[in-house]
């Protein structure tokens, strides 16, 4: 009992790795897709007429209101029964994670824009740039550089988060160790194993995270 | 220039030879301080004596307001020695707590705390430190409020306070300990200019009235009326220490001269 | 594909009472584990704020460890592996005679895992006071427990308000999590109610209601819980 054999995880390396990059990918489309359509929704919401600004703001805050164990399930359930046909775990759970992760996305964009203050979109203007251009090369670049550390911040909570695919069975690094911890029956080992894992990966993101923050600071 | 020429009268009372038979309040004595490598203080020595006014000067970032907060224990330092009234603020058996509590201090920024009223900000400390009875410690603060012109705005909360009604506020909330000595952070630097002037009078009734003071302030129509003294640090060293009209009529480094016809310029 | 609509299933018996015993499972585990997480938060956030590097780092180390892992693993960790290497009687005691083990685990993993993103709130929130603040207060005398009880936590709890009204929406959320190690909350519930009926819609459905009405619910509670502490001439700095 105890103490994590080393030859065992060995054994099973490929499977786990399987896993491993099962998560990675649903972390980089997630993200590449939740961070799209929140710039849009942030973008909506900030500059967008009335109602689509309202709409926006419902999405957002309705959303943020569930869980995404709910949100998984939901897509779960719902692919198949959109399209017709059986869809993946893996393609149900991506669109649940971009649908889901957007709203969080959008929040953290929205708060960087408006972070940068009026005058300077004032003194854009002021100098004979158009609203657009005064977005363009004045506002953004200084939202971005506040918001991307907590964009990133945000990405490794998501990478975290896939581990709940594991309730529509779907093989990430999590239900992989699962599965194996139970076939093999040394739970305490896999199990501890995969939590080294999943610390060294976000420690090492949120220590990169740290040093961007820091040179970012500096320039 | 804000200050009003009735200042004056304030030391026609004293004169220089009166002052050194003084008993010395604060003495520093070869202070010297580091961040890392940087020098922060270089072998500082300076007194306060007894209901002495002295100005702290000097441009920004040469190590006055370090050095002040070094005198309550604030800011530590490496080497030399600071002592308030006997007691040696460096030394690791000194109670630092007790010894603030005999020494009042106001800041920059006021450091009012927001979420107390203006009474509240005053007696917090002589009821909760001093163990004051709370109906003795609103009595004080009345009549301190009285004397800094607040008397209306003990129920206001420091927010709903104009900046020099907030520093008036702190000047009294540090008397209420009744401290042996008052040390002031650059206490108008963070003020509108018209009401400079009011926070600047306190400080000079308080002078008149025997508090011994040490001031780091860039007013200098301050340091000309009022103080006895100043000091003159730059790069972490005190470069000058003077008798007030004499350090205005002919300092004696190129550096203070510079400073002060750039600062007097200024306003 | 057609689907079968009943909507009275969410409303009829006995679903409506198996929605109702996961909304108050749901409200058990939140409940205890924002206590947990509340006490156990603000004392590590107020660790890592003071002068005391042994102290900050201790805090610092909780804070890394607990926010690194998956709630979900930690879960597991808990219910797992802990009673595994804990000595033979205690793990005895947790296997045979701990009463509901996977409502305590979850209420454990939950609040342990909140409880350094509450620390987090906190030091930020008393880091927001500022350092002239905690100067003004010791160079009025105050020793480091009074100026942290009298002068930095009641603002600093004032400036973590909304930052918890988040947190404690989170802890609401995550309790769902406790689904996975078989403790039949809302979302296990309508999950439940799904494998039955095949009517997974409408209990789904029922199930995201209840949550958007709780979230709303603590929405106003908090709103108004701010607007009784608000400092007056303060709400500019926030």
């Amino acid at each position: 009992m105890g103490g994590i054999d080393l030859d065992l995880i060995a054994a099973t390396a490929p499977f786990l790795w399987d896993g491993l990059c099962t998560s990675f990918q649903l972390l980089l489309l997630a993200m590449a897709g939740g961070i799209s359509l929140g710039a849009i929704l942030a973008v909506v919401r900030i500059a967008g007429p009335k109602p689509l600004a309202a709409l926006a703001a419902t999405y957002v805050n309705g959303l943020r209101s569930i869980p995404l164990i709910m949100v998984i399930l939901w897509f779960y359930l719902l692919m198949p029964l959109a399209t017709g046909r059986p869809i993946g775990a893996f393609t149900s759970a991506l669109v649940a994670f971009t649908i889901f992760e957007a709203a969080y996305y959008s929040e953290i964009i929205r708060a960087g824009i408006q972070s940068v203050s009026k005058q300077q979109l004032a003194a854009a203007t002021a100098s004979g740039l158009s609203q657009l251009q005064a977005y363009r090369f004045v506002v953004l670049p200084q939202a971005f550089r506040k918001m991307t550390p907590i964009l990133l911040s945000q990405s490794i909570a998501l990478f975290q988060d896939t581990s709940l695919v594991y309730v529509v069975g779907l093989r990430d690094f999590m239900t992989a160790v699962s599965v194996t911890a139970n076939r093999e029956g040394h739970l305490v080992a896999f199990y501890l194993f995969a939590a080294l894992v999943y610390f060294v990966l976000c420690c090492t993101g949120a220590q990169s995270v740290q040093l961007l923050k820091k040179s970012m600071v500096s320039q | 220039m804000t200050i009003p020429l009735r200042l004056d009268s304030r030391k026609a009372a004293r004169s220089e030879p009166d002052l050194v038979q003084r008993p010395v309040a604060i003495a520093i004595d070869h202070v010297s301080k580091k961040y890392g490598d940087l020098d922060v203080l270089k072998d500082c020595s300076m007194t306060v004596r007894r209901a002495e006014v002295v100005v702290v000067c000097g441009p920004s970032g040469s190590g006055k307001s370090t050095l002040l907060k070094c005198v309550n224990g604030l800011e530590g330092f490496q080497a030399g020695a600071i002592t308030v009234a006997g007691t040696s603020v460096g030394d690791r058996r000194t109670d630092l707590t007790k010894l603030r509590s005999q020494i009042g201090m106001v800041f920059q920024h006021f450091e009012l705390y927001p979420h107390l009223t203006v009474l509240q900000n005053i007696t917090l400390a002589p009821i909760r430190v001093l163990g004051r009875a709370k109906s003795e410690a609103i009595d004080k603060a009345m009549s301190l409020l009285r004397r800094v012109g607040l008397a209306d705005k003990a129920g206001c909360y420091p927010g709903q306070l104009s900046g020099g009604q907030q520093q008036r506020a702190a000047i009294a909330r540090a008397l209420a300990m009744d401290p042996i000595a008052m040390l002031f952070d650059e206490p108008t630097s963070a003020l509108d200019p018209e009401t400079i002037s009011e926070v600047l009078d306190v400080m000079t009734e308080l002078a008149r009235d025997g508090m011994t003071m040490m001031v780091v302030t860039h007013e200098m129509g301050f340091a000309r009326h009022v103080a006895d003294r100043v000091v003159f640090m730059d790069g972490g060293c005190i470069l000058e220490e003077a008798p007030a009209e004499a350090f205005f009529a002919q300092p004696s480094t190129e550096r203070a001269r510079s400073f002060l016809s750039k600062i007097l310029r200024q306003q | 594909m057609i689907y079968h609509w009943d909507w009275s299933v969410p409303i009829s018996a006995p679903y409506l009472g198996w929605l109702m015993s996961g909304l108050a499972w749901t409200l058990l585990v939140a409940g205890a584990a924002w206590v947990i997480a509340f006490v156990l938060g603000a004392a590590i956030g107020i660790l890592r704020t003071l002068p005391h590097r042994g102290a900050r780092m201790i805090g610092a180390v909780y804070v890394t460890v607990f926010r690194s892992v998956p709630l979900l693993l930690q879960l597991f960790l808990w219910y797992f592996v802990v009673p595994e290497l804990l000595p033979a009687s205690v793990a005895h005691w947790i296997k045979r005679d701990l009463p509901l083990p996977e409502y305590w685990t979850s209420v454990i993993g939950l609040g342990l895992f909140t409880a350094a993103r509450i620390a987090e709130q906190f030091r930020a929130g008393i880091q927001a006071v500022g350092r002239g603040q905690s100067m003004a207060a010791a160079a009025s005398g105050l020793t480091l427990l009074q100026s942290y009880r009298y002068v930095l936590l009641p603002v600093a709890a004032r400036y973590v308000l909304p930052p918890l009204t988040s947190e404690f929406l989170n802890v609401v959320k995550n309790s769902s999590l406790a689904l996975t190690i078989g403790l039949l909350e809302l979302t296990g519930q309508s999950r439940q109610i799904e494998g039955v009926t095949f009517h997974g819609i409408e209990a789904f459905t029922a199930a995201t209601l209840i949550y958007v009405a709780l979230t709303l619910t603590a929405i106003a509670a908090m709103r108004a819980i701010e607007r009784v502490v608000a400092i007056p001439g303060l709400m500019a700095r926030v």
